[in-house]
């Protein structure tokens, strides 16, 4: 069991996502960078796709009320254990009555925890990840207790070994492919999209991050069709929007540009004023 | 009936497959006949197939690595033989109360469109609509069969707060709010129907090729309704029509 003290500026149990339903609407969802959150499950010897904490921005407090071992990964939010700075990356043992809090944003934006057994929160329609209308909560609150599953499953050597590659938190070029209406796009229009610097604008949270700058647009709204995490819409106004995990099943604006998988990872350590480049993959 | 249809990779896990964009109940048909097929051949753990009004995603919880024998697979499955019986269909009684204290733009929408109030009614009650598919937000139904005497653009300024439950006009189509949220329909009325529930398993009683009837009712029967509908015994099945 696990007390929330202090929640964070937004703080979400997420697995990876709920696959079965989107046929009723319901969203994916699932942790933002979902290589983060299942390396920080590795660690601790759960299975990739258990729950793990999801802290975006600035980090909880969090009171242990029994011992436990945990992992963090992601963003570097200057993780502390009993007030004393501890490594990212690797399985640290936490005792009942210790308390993990964060400090400082240094790198990335979103950060993920995993305990060992993993968090044990509402399952609704096959997932526990929290999102408004599908789950009870639709992030953590202060005074949560929340619980973590019983793992008897000891913690391989190995793991020790396990090597976690962060410099993608660092990556500024994101790979591509073309959407299905990239083709109406005008040559200047497709050239905009991959020579300038794009900027993540202030709207940016689990559904959607808007890119700037504007891009000149007279593309027609399509017959709605179906969306997936990382396919990026063009507004009739111009604003170019990358859908991300708590997006809708389906939409009307053309989509011209997909995310590959790594590259919703990278966005969603990025935030307002990260500039970037996307690049073709071929 | 076969279609021209357009083959697309979407990501490293899913394929497009696009008939010609137009509403159309032909290709609904078409897509839901493709859509039992492919998830009769595969079993739901490794695929899924979403399906929207001229077009499905389906995807692979591997990745894709010749897309071109993905491609052919699809292709071959799409040309064989149907198995004759129909894709079954429900129709249901959703009821709908068109009272001034749900319908906060009825008003205003009846001037715009020069009809009077009992005429929007029932012309908006009175044809069985087609369920195309469920998207925008868990249990939002896509319906076919609007009057065109109906039709109006969206309000320029989206409401913020439009309640669960509301019924409403956007353009070419009509729909209820499954929950709270914002939007820029025109609301004419407001349904007590639990269209979504994530307790339920689907979590969705209607389902895309379905039929729904609007059923007007007034404050006393929403009210009641609304209170049975709480219920956990209530059975959606009272809603079905039979035809």
């Amino acid at each position: 069991m696990i007390k929330v003290v202090k929640t964070g500026f937004y703080s979400t149990i997420q697995d990876q996502g709920r696959l079965g339903h989107r046929n009723y609407g319901v969203p994916i969802s699932g942790a933002m960078d979902s290589y983060s959150s299942q390396f920080a499950n590795v660690f601790v010897g759960n299975d990739k796709a258990a729950a793990v904490l999801e802290m975006t921005m600035t980090g909880a407090d969090l009171l242990f009320l029994k011992s436990t071992t945990i992992a963090i990964t992601g963003a570097d939010m200057s993780p502390k254990l009993n007030g004393k700075a501890i490594p990212m990356f690797k399985s640290i043992i936490v005792h009942n009555g210790d308390t993990i809090s964060f400090g400082r944003l240094e790198s990335g934006f979103r950060t993920y925890m995993a305990v060992k057994g993993g968090f044990l929160t509402d399952m609704v329609l096959g997932s526990r990840s929290m999102l408004k209308g599908i789950t009870n909560g639709f992030r953590i609150q202060k005074d949560d207790c929340l619980d973590t599953m019983k793992s008897s499953k000891l913690i391989l050597p190995k793991n020790a070994k396990l090597k976690f590659d962060a410099s993608y938190l660092d990556e500024d070029t994101l790979d591509v492919i073309k959407g299905p209406e990239f083709d109406k796009l005008s040559k200047n229009q497709q050239n905009l999209l991959f020579s300038d610097t794009l900027q993540v604008l202030k709207y940016n949270n689990r559904m959607a991050y808007q890119l700037g700058p504007l891009i000149q647009n007279d593309l027609e709204s399509i017959l709605t069709s179906p969306v997936l995490p990382g396919t990026v819409q063009l507004t009739p106004s111009g604003q170019l929007i990358v859908l991300m995990r708590d997006c809708q099943t389906t939409g009307g604006y053309p989509r011209v540009l997909q995310f590959t998988e790594k590259s919703i990872n990278i966005l969603s350590q990025k935030t307002t004023g990260s500039n970037l480049k996307i690049r073709l993959k071929d | 009936m076969s279609f021209q249809l357009q083959y697309s990779q979407y990501n490293e896990h899913s394929i497009l497959v696009e008939w010609p964009a137009i509403i159309d109940e032909k290709i609904l048909q078409d897509i839901l006949i493709f859509k039992e097929k492919i998830e009769n051949k595969y079993t739901k753990q490794s695929i899924q197939v979403i399906s929207a009004y001229s077009s499905i995603l389906i995807f692979y919880n591997i990745t894709i690595d010749n897309v071109n024998d993905v491609f052919l697979d699809l292709k071959e499955l799409y040309s064989s033989q149907r198995n004759l019986k129909q894709i079954e269909s429900k129709t249901f009684r959703v009821p709908v109360c068109y009272d001034p204290e749900f319908a906060m733009d009825l008003e205003a929408y009846s001037e715009e469109i020069k009809l009077p109030k009992d005429t929007i009614i029932r012309l908006h009650s009175d044809p069985i609509y087609r369920v195309y598919f469920i998207g925008f937000l868990p249990g939002f139904l896509y319906l076919g069969g609007l009057n065109s005497t109906l039709h109006l653009d969206r309000k320029l300024t989206p409401n913020l707060n439009i309640k669960k439950g509301s019924v409403g006009i956007g353009g070419k189509q009509t729909g209820i709010y499954p929950q709270d949220s914002p939007g820029g329909w025109h609301i004419i009325g407001n349904s007590p129907i639990e269209l979504f529930n994530s307790k339920h398993n689907p979590p969705c009683f209607i389902k895309a090729g379905d039929r729904v009837k609007f059923h007007p009712i007034s404050k006393l029967e929403h009210q009641k309704m609304k209170s049975e509908i709480n219920n956990p015994k209530f059975d959606f099945k009272t809603l079905l029509l039979n035809d």
